[in-house]
C-alpha cells in the first residue's frame, strides 16, 4: 500500500498527553496519522479505517486503580468486537509507555494465547520507587518477528528517554521462568534495557530504570504485530531532542525513535 | 455566632442577613473576624456605610463576596495602597516601580502585559507566549502535596485563562534545612522533610498528570523557611494572536466548565491574606483545595477547542476567592453586571449555604463567557471530553451583581463598588543593615572547601528531585534541566515550541534571599542579573521578566520598608537592562511563630532563541579548548555559600553594574550567534570554583586554569577569587579556532583567557603565587555535588 494511503489513528482519552508528539513522528514519515478520542470511536467511528492503532503515554483516566487498567477495561467492553477483527486481521498496535500498560491490562501482550480475558503480566510500580524521567540504552533483542523492529538490527544499542512510575514489567513469580522460556521461544522479547556498551542492566539502577524482570523494556504478541514499550520513541525522533546534541560535532538528522516508527510504516508498504 | 449580629433569613436554606447598619466599632471587627471575611476596620466601617446608604443589612453572601475581593490575595492592597516611605508618599508600589518599568521601556513585544492573569508576549508574528508565576506558600505549609500541586493547577489555569495551551511548568522552592532538629519545631509547623516530600510529589504529580513538561527550577535551603515554605509554580503556554478573544457583552451567557463546587478552598485567599499560626492547620485545613489534574487535562482539551473554534467571547480562571472573585472581576473589564442563579452550579456535595457556594475555591473551574447562538457547539465540544459545563447565568447591561438562591435574591451589589475598597495607607521604614565583614585565614586545603561547597544542599545537585518531574513531555524540551551522561545543571531550558520554526524560548531564573538579609535593594538586583545572565548563557534575548515577591507581614513597617526596597531595584535594573515586567505576583503574611520568612524574591525571565540550532551548553566539550572568564570579580562574599559554610553572613553583597553588564550580556550572545561559543556557564553561588566544576563533569573533561588571570578588583585571596559571587559573570569555551573572533569580539569588555580543558579528568587551579591551590578528579568533584540530595533521603 502507498504510504501516503496509510492511516494511523492516534486513540486519547481524559488523561493522555503524548498523542501529539506521536501524530507528529507518523506524519513526518509521510502516513496520515489521526487523533481521535475514544468517546469519538464509539460513536461515529469505526477502528476498521485505520491501517494501524497506537496507544500514546499519558495519565489515561488518572491511573487511578492500576495505571492503563480503567482504560483497557473501557476499550474491551465498548470496542471489544471491533478490537478483537482488528487483532485478527494483524493490524499492528503499538502502545507507548501507558499505552504498553493499557495493553498489558487488556490482555493483549504478552497473548501467549490470543486475546487473554486477564492480564497476564504486569507493570509494577518501578524500583527504585517513584516517577522517574532519564535516558536510557535498550538492546534490540527480537530474530525478526516484531513488526516495529525489522529496521533495527539484532543487539544494536538505542537510546531514548522514560518517564513514568509504574514500568516494572514482571510475570507472575511462580510462572516467571516459563513466561520467560515462551518468550525466547516465540520471540516475543523486543527490548531489554542495558549500560552505553550495551552490558544489560541486570535489575540495577539506572541502566534498568524500574526494576523490570530479566531487563524487559518490551514485548510483542506471537504475531509480532502487537508491540509495547516504556520508553517514548517519539521524545527520541528528532536529533534536538537528545540529550547531549550540543555535545556532537555533526547532528544524525534523526534520533532512534524514527526506525520504530518506519519500521512499522515499511510494513504496512508492502502490506497488500 | 453571636445571635443578635445575625438574622436567619426564612428561608429553606441557610442564608443570614448581618445586622451592620447600627453596629460600633468593636462589634464589626467581630463579625470580620466570626465570618471570617478579613476586613480590617476602615473596610467594615466602608461597607456600613454602603449599606446605610441603602437602608438594607447585607447577606452574609454579600459580605464574604466583599471580603474575598478585597482580600490582600484578591486585591493586592499593599502593592496598590498608599506607602508613607522616608517623608515621601508612594501611591502604589505597583505603578510607581513595576509597571512604570514596562511602561518606560515600552516594547513593540508586549501584546497585553498586567491585564490578566497571565501576561502575553509576541514569539512570532502569529503566534504569542503566555506567562505567569503563581506563589502557593500558604497552602503548602498546611499540606504540602494538595498545596504545591493546586498550585501547579492554578497557573495552569491563569495560562488557559488567556487562551493559552500550557507547554511547559517552572517551579522554585524554599524549603528549612532538611536536618532540622524536630526538638526545635514548634507545635503547628511541619517538619521541612515532610515539607519536601509532599511539595515536591505535589508539583510532579499535577504536572505529570498533565502533560505538561516542568522544564526549570531552584530549591532553596533557609532556616526562615522552616515555618514559611515557598512555593513558586510558574506556567509558560502558547496560543495563537488572532484567537485571543476577550471581549464579552451583555446578554452573553456565562458558563461554568470542570469540576464539580465543594466545601474545599472556602476562604483560601483570606488565608493566604494572614500570618501562620499554630492554630492554622486546625482552621484553615479547609482552605486547602483538592486537586484532579484529569479534570483539568480534559478541561484544557475543550478549551484549546473552543479557541480554536472561536466560540467563546471571553474567558477567565477560577483561583482565589472561586466565583466571587471570577465574575466580579469580569463584569468589571467589560463594563457590565451580572446575574447568576447559585443553584444550577453543579456541587461535590450537598448542604453548600450559597454564600460558600459562591466562594468555594474548588479546583479545575473555568469560567466563560457564550453568545447564545455558539452555545450548542460548546456544550458538545465539552460533552465530547467528558467535561460538565453548565449555565449559570448571563450579563446584564446595567453595572449590578445579582445572585439568586431558588428563588431568593441572595445578593446584589454595585460593581464599582465592589472594586473601590478604602485605599490601605501603610508605613514604611527601612533601615540598612550594619555588619562587619568576618575576619578568618584562607584555609590551606581548599580543594576540600570546594568539595564542601559543592555539597552544600544550596549548590548540590537537584536530581532527585528534577527526574520525579517529566520534563520532556511534548518532545520540544531542547536544553533539559540535567544536561547530557551526568546530569548537569543547564542555566536555562529551551523549548521549541512550533514544528515549522527553529525558534524557541529559554527559561531560566534567578533567586538570592541570603544576599537580602544584608541588603535587599542588591538582592533584588542580583535576582535580576542571574535571570537575564542565565538566559543569556543558553543564547536568549529580548527578556522579559516576571517578579514574584514572598514578603512577611506589610502591616509592619520594617518588612514594607524592604519591599519598596526590592521594588526600587526592580525598577533601576528591569529599565537600565531593557527588560520589561510582563507579569508577577506577591505573596505577603508569610509569618509563623519562628517569625518571618526572609524576604524572597524571584524573577522568572524569558528569552527568545532565534535559532535552537546554535543553543549552548554549560559542559566543557573537548580538551584545549580554552577557558575565558567574562565579567569583573570583586570581593563580593556577603552572602555568598562560601560565607555560609564557613559561618558567616558577612558584609559586601554582590552589586550589579548595569552598563558594564549590558555590554558583556551582548557580546555573549554576538559570540554564540557567531558559533565561537562551545560551552558557557553562568557564575553563581559558589562562585568561579563551583562554576568550572560543574562544567568539568557534566562534560566529562578536566579543567586547569590560573587564578592570576582573572580579571579582578582589589581581591588578593585566592578563596575570595575562587569563590566570590559577583554578578554578570560567564565561564566561556572556545575552540582554539575560534580564538582570534572571540577575542576580537570581546574587545574592551572585561574578559581574559584564564585556563584550558584538559584529558586529565582533573580540575587543577594555580593560585595567586603560582602554587597549585585546587586539585580534585572530576569523578570526586561529582560524587561531592550528587550524593547529598540523591534518592531516597
Amino acid at each position: 500500500m502507498k504510504r501516503e494511503d496509510i492511516k494511523v489513528c492516534v486513540l486519547r482519552v481524559g488523561g493522555t498527553n503524548c498523542d501529539a508528539e506521536t501524530k507528529r513522528s507518523l506524519e513526518e514519515l509521510s502516513v496520515q496519522a489521526e487523533i481521535v478520542h475514544v468517546n469519538e470511536l464509539a460513536k461515529r467511528r469505526s477502528l476498521m479505517e485505520y491501517n494501524a492503532l497506537v496507544f500514546p503515554g499519558g495519565f489515561s483516566y488518572g491511573d487511578y486503580v492500576r495505571a492503563g487498567a480503567i482504560w483497557a477495561k473501557w476499550i474491551l467492553a465498548k470496542l471489544g468486537k471491533e478490537l478483537k477483527a482488528f487483532v485478527e486481521e494483524n493490524r499492528p498496535i503499538l502502545g507507548i509507555c501507558n499505552g504498553f500498560q493499557v495493553l498489558v491490562e487488556a490482555g493483549l501482550l504478552p497473548g501467549f494465547e490470543e486475546i487473554s480475558s486477564y492480564p497476564e503480566a504486569a507493570l509494577a510500580t518501578n524500583f527504585p520507587p517513584g516517577y522517574n524521567c532519564r535516558w536510557v540504552y535498550i538492546k534490540h533483542e527480537n530474530n525478526g518477528k516484531c513488526i516495529f523492529t525489522r529496521k533495527i538490527p539484532k543487539e544494536k544499542v538505542l537510546r531514548m528517554p522514560v518517564a513514568h512510575s509504574e514500568g516494572r514489567f514482571m510475570f507472575a513469580k511462580e510462572k516467571e521462568k516459563q513466561c520467560l522460556e515462551r518468550l525466547y521461544e516465540n520471540d516475543q522479547l523486543v527490548f531489554r534495557y542495558c549500560d552505553k556498551n550495551g552490558e544489560y542492566g541486570d535489575g540495577r539502577f539506572p541502566a534498568n530504570p524500574n526494576g523490570s524482570f530479566h531487563d524487559i523494556v518490551g514485548i510483542c504478541n506471537l504475531e509480532g504485530t502487537i508491540f509495547g514499550l516504556m520508553p517514548h520513541p517519539e521524545r527520541s525522533f528528532y536529533w534536538w531532542q537528545q540529550p547531549d546534541w550540543t555535545r556532537q560535532e555533526r547532528m544524525p538528522q534523526y534520533g532512534d525513535g524514527k526506525l520504530i516508527f518506519e519500521s512499522l510504516i515499511n510494513y504496512l508498504e508492502k502490506k497488500s | 455566632m453571636t445571635g443578635s449580629l445575625y438574622t436567619r433569613r426564612n428561608t429553606p436554606f441557610s442564608l443570614f442577613e448581618v445586622n451592620i447598619l447600627e453596629t460600633g466599632e468593636q462589634q464589626l471587627l467581630e463579625i470580620s473576624q466570626e465570618m471570617g471575611v478579613g476586613l480590617n476596620l476602615q473596610e467594615m466601617k466602608s461597607v456600613q456605610e454602603y449599606f446605610r446608604k441603602r437602608k438594607r443589612n447585607p447577606t452574609d453572601v454579600e459580605l464574604q463576596t466583599i471580603g474575598q475581593t478585597w482580600s490582600e490575595h484578591c486585591f493586592h492592597k499593599t502593592f496598590k495602597g498608599k506607602i508613607k516611605f522616608n517623608g515621601k508618599e508612594i501611591d502604589s508600589l505597583f505603578k510607581t516601580y513595576i509597571a512604570k518599568a514596562t511602561e518606560e521601556i515600552n516594547p513593540s513585544w508586549c501584546f497585553s502585559v498586567f491585564e490578566d492573569n497571565a501576561g502575553i508576549i509576541r514569539f512570532d508574528k502569529d503566534y504569542g507566549i503566555a506567562v505567569k508565576v503563581e506563589t502557593h506558600n500558604h497552602p503548602s505549609a498546611i499540606e504540602p502535596f494538595g498545596g504545591a500541586a493546586t498550585g501547579v493547577g492554578g497557573v495552569i489555569r491563569d495560562v488557559l485563562g488567556v487562551w493559552a495551551d500550557p507547554i511547559a511548568c517552572t517551579d522554585i522552592l524554599g524549603f528549612g534545612p532538611l536536618d532540622y532538629d524536630y526538638e526545635k519545631l514548634p507545635s503547628g509547623v511541619k517538619h521541612p522533610k515532610y515539607v519536601y516530600m509532599g511539595v515536591v510529589a505535589g508539583i510532579g504529580s499535577y504536572g505529570n498528570n498533565m502533560g505538561i513538561p516542568t522544564v526549570n527550577g531552584a530549591i532553596y535551603f533557609d532556616e526562615s523557611y522552616v515555618g514559611n515554605v515557598v512555593v513558586y509554580c510558574g506556567c509558560i503556554g502558547l496560543l495563537p494572536l488572532k484567537k485571543f478573544k476577550r471581549k464579552a457583552k451583555p446578554s452573553d451567557i456565562i458558563v461554568l466548565a470542570g469540576g464539580k463546587t465543594g466545601r474545599d478552598g472556602i476562604h483560601g485567599v483570606t488565608f493566604a491574606s494572614a500570618e501562620l499560626t499554630e492554630k492554622s492547620e486546625e482552621i484553615s485545613r479547609p482552605a486547602v483545595q483538592i486537586a484532579n489534574p484529569i479534570e483539568e487535562e480534559k478541561l484544557k482539551r475543550a478549551i484549546i477547542e473552543i479557541r480554536d473554534s472561536e466560540l467563546a467571547s471571553s474567558i477567565t480562571d477560577l483561583g482565589g476567592g472561586g466565583l466571587s472573585s471570577a465574575l466580579g472581576e469580569t463584569a468589571k473589564r467589560f463594563g457590565c453586571g451580572a446575574v447568576v442563579e447559585l443553584e444550577k452550579i453543579p456541587l461535590k456535595h450537598r448542604g453548600l449555604a450559597p454564600w460558600e457556594i459562591y466562594v468555594s475555591e474548588s479546583q479545575e473551574r473555568m469560567l466563560l463567557t457564550v453568545s447564545p447562538e455558539n452555545l450548542e457547539l460548546v456544550f458538545e465540544i465539552f460533552k465530547k471530553e467528558d467535561v460538565e459545563a453548565t449555565v449559570i447565568g448571563k450579563y446584564t447591561d446595567d453595572t449590578v451583581l445579582r445572585l439568586h438562591y431558588k428563588d431568593e435574591k441572595v445578593a446584589e451589589l454595585d460593581i464599582p463598588f465592589l472594586f473601590e475598597p478604602p485605599k490601605t495607607v501603610r508605613t514604611a521604614e527601612y533601615k540598612p543593615m550594619n555588619f562587619a565583614e568576618p575576619e578568618f585565614l584562607e584555609p590551606e586545603n581548599l580543594t576540600k572547601t570546594l568539595m564542601q561547597l559543592l555539597s552544600s544542599p544550596n549548590i548540590a545537585s537537584k536530581e532527585s528531585v528534577i527526574r520525579t518531574y517529566d520534563h520532556e513531555v511534548k518532545g520540544n524540551t531542547v536544553l533539559k534541566p540535567l544536561h547530557g551522561e551526568y546530569g548537569g545543571p543547564n542555566d536555562a531550558a529551551i523549548i521549541k515550541p512550533l514544528d515549522g520554526s527553529w525558534k524557541g524560548i529559554a527559561v531560566s531564573c534567578g533567586m538570592n534571599p541570603n544576599y537580602g538579609k544584608i541588603d535587599v535593594y542588591w538582592m533584588a538586583a542580583s535576582a535580576i542579573d542571574e535571570a537575564i545572565r542565565n538566559n543569556v548563557a543558553v543564547g536568549g534575548r529580548r527578556i522579559a521578566l516576571l517578579d514574584n515577591f514572598t514578603w512577611g507581614n506589610p502591616e509592619k513597617p520594617e518588612r514594607l520598608g524592604s519591599l519598596v526596597r526590592a521594588c526600587e531595584a526592580c525598577y533601576d535594573f528591569a529599565t537600565a537592562f531593557k527588560t520589561p515586567f510582563i507579569s508577577g505576583k506577591d505573596s505577603l503574611y508569610n509569618e509563623s511563630p519562628l517569625g518571618p520568612v526572609t524576604p524572597t524574591l524571584l524573577i522568572t525571565a524569558l528569552g527568545i532563541v532565534p535559532d535552537i540550532r546554535s543553543a549552548v551548553s554549560m559542559d566543557v566539550k573537548a580538551p584545549n579548548n580554552l577557558i575565558y572568564m567574562v565579567g569583573q570579580t570583586f570581593k563580593e562574599l556577603g552572602g555568598s555559600e562560601y560565607y555560609k559554610l564557613k559561618g558567616f553572613l558577612g558584609k559586601t553583597v554582590p552589586k550589579v553594574q548595569p552598563n558594564q553588564a549590558r555590554k558583556t550580556f551582548k557580546a555573549i550572545t554576538e559570540a554564540i550567534d557567531l558559533g565561537l561559543v562551545k560551552a558557557c556557564h553562568d557564575l553563581s553561588e559558589g562562585g568561579l570554583a563551583v562554576a568550572a566544576a560543574e562544567m568539568t563533569f557534566a562534560g566529562g573533561w578536566g579543567m586547569e586554569f590560573d587564578l592570576r588571570k582573572v580579571p579582578r578588583e582589589n581581591v588578593d585571596r585566592n578563596d575570595f577569587v575562587l569563590f566570590s559571587e559577583s554578578n554578570s559573570r560567564f565561564l566561556v569555551e572556545v575552540s582554539e579556532k575560534a580564538r582570534q573572533d572571540f577575542e576580537a569580539l570581546m574587545n574592551g569588555k572585561v574578559c581574559a583567557e584564564i585556563g584550558r580543558v584538559t584529558k586529565t579528568l582533573r580540575l587543577c587551579v594555580h593560585g595567586l603565587n603560582g602554587e597549585v591551590v585546587v586539585d580534585a578528579s572530576v569523578g570526586d568533584l561529582l560524587a561531592s555535588w550528587k550524593r547529598p540530595l540523591s534518592r531516597g533521603i
